[in-house]
């Protein structure tokens, strides 16, 4: 089965291609190879490593399990998840939230869901990092999500000045959510960078290509992307990442 | 990708632990683990060493002089940069690193 659909500078990666593992409490598709699921075609994107788009079932979670050299961002997009990890953070995280750790030179956490009777969805996403080694480190913040309503809202940057989290790399992130019909652009922030686009929610159409919920297309060479909301309350994450892994 | 030997050096003890029982899990593959390279040296002169992983908190002049050490014994020794800490980027890692190295091993038509 041909699993990937590229373009001169697009690859296109719809929602049924993924990997897919089902544990029971554990629901996970995986947009790039990971953990039992190894395809060559589908390793990464420029530095974005993983995107794993998980569902846990009420009150089960992954136990203390150690990380390294990876900038690991969650968001959660339904439900509660509990997070705790060895340098002391404990915290729960919804939607509207966004998480970062920056794993360096080592760490061990815990993710749960907090509910007894819902599940938790959420993002995992992994970026290699431009500098290895690093202070681990944590960090949340919580967004306005009315400020990502008919436009992009910046959630992940390189700067710790800047809106929403920051990792250690040169990427940036924006989630949107539309009214059908609208139009939007998304200019690129550093010259060299690649998008990979995530359709959480509705249809769209990026730089001529259709896109539905849950599919993902890589753009690279481009100045900007143009994208257009095919259906209501359609939600969208874009993650700019440079495409060369170091 | 039968019966490889994987030894895996980082300084982080839970971690190397962590690494070298997933591994160890997979019945194909060996893993072997060292915390300092005075101990990588030494299991890879003892050991035949197919892979060796890089892992976390190694600064880059003892990598670079590893690599160089190691290669010069061991010229079709594959070296593989280790990220993420864990089991979930092992597999593709190691896979992809074998295949560039061997292409008969996951394509036999080749």
């Amino acid at each position: 089965m041909t699993t990937t659909n590229t373009t001169t500078n697009a690859i296109v990666h719809k929602a049924n291609t993924r990997g897919h593992a089902n544990h029971g409490w554990l629901e996970s598709y995986h947009t790039f190879s990971f953990a039992g699921y190894y395809n060559p075609e589908r390793v990464h994107f420029g530095v974005l490593r993983v995107l794993n788009d998980d569902r846990v079932d009420a009150a089960m979670g992954f136990g203390k399990h150690p990380h390294d050299n990876m900038e690991i961002i969650s968001i959660p997009l339904e439900g509660d998840l509990e997070h705790k990890d060895s340098m002391g953070n404990s915290t729960v995280i919804k939607n509207g939230d966004i998480q970062v750790m920056s794993a360096g030179t080592g760490i061990f956490h815990s993710e749960y869901n907090k509910n007894p009777d819902q599940p938790v969805k959420f993002l995992q996403i992994w970026v290699f990092p431009n500098k290895k080694n690093v202070q681990p480190r944590y960090d949340q913040v919580t967004l306005n999500v009315n400020d990502r309503h008919n436009k992009l809202q910046q959630v992940l940057s390189p700067n710790p000045e800047d809106e929403g989290v920051w990792i250690h790399q040169d990427a940036w992130f924006h989630m949107g959510r539309f009214d059908k019909g609208i139009d939007t652009t998304y200019a690129i922030k550093k010259a060299g960078n690649g998008v990979y686009a995530f359709i959480l929610k509705g249809d769209f159409t990026i730089n001529g290509h259709e896109l539905n919920q849950r599919d993902g297309i890589g753009i690279w060479d481009v100045d900007q992307l143009d994208i257009k909301a095919n259906s209501q309350d359609a939600e969208i994450l874009l993650m700019e990442v440079p495409m060369d892994v170091a | 990708m039968e019966n490889l030997t994987i030894l895996y050096l980082g300084m982080h003890p839970e971690i190397r632990e962590t690494v070298v029982r997933v591994i160890n899990g997979n019945g194909r593959w060996r893993g072997i683990g060292a915390g300092s390279t005075e101990e990588a040296m030494r299991l890879f002169l003892f050991e035949k060493v197919d892979v060796l992983l890089l892992g976390c908190g190694i600064d880059p002049e003892t990598e670079a002089r590893l690599r160089k050490d190691m290669l010069e014994l061991a010229p079709s020794l594959i070296i593989i940069q280790h990220y993420g800490g864990g089991s979930g980027l092992l597999l593709a890692e190691i896979s992809m690193a074998v295949e560039k190295h061997h292409p008969k091993t996951l394509n036999p038509s080749l």
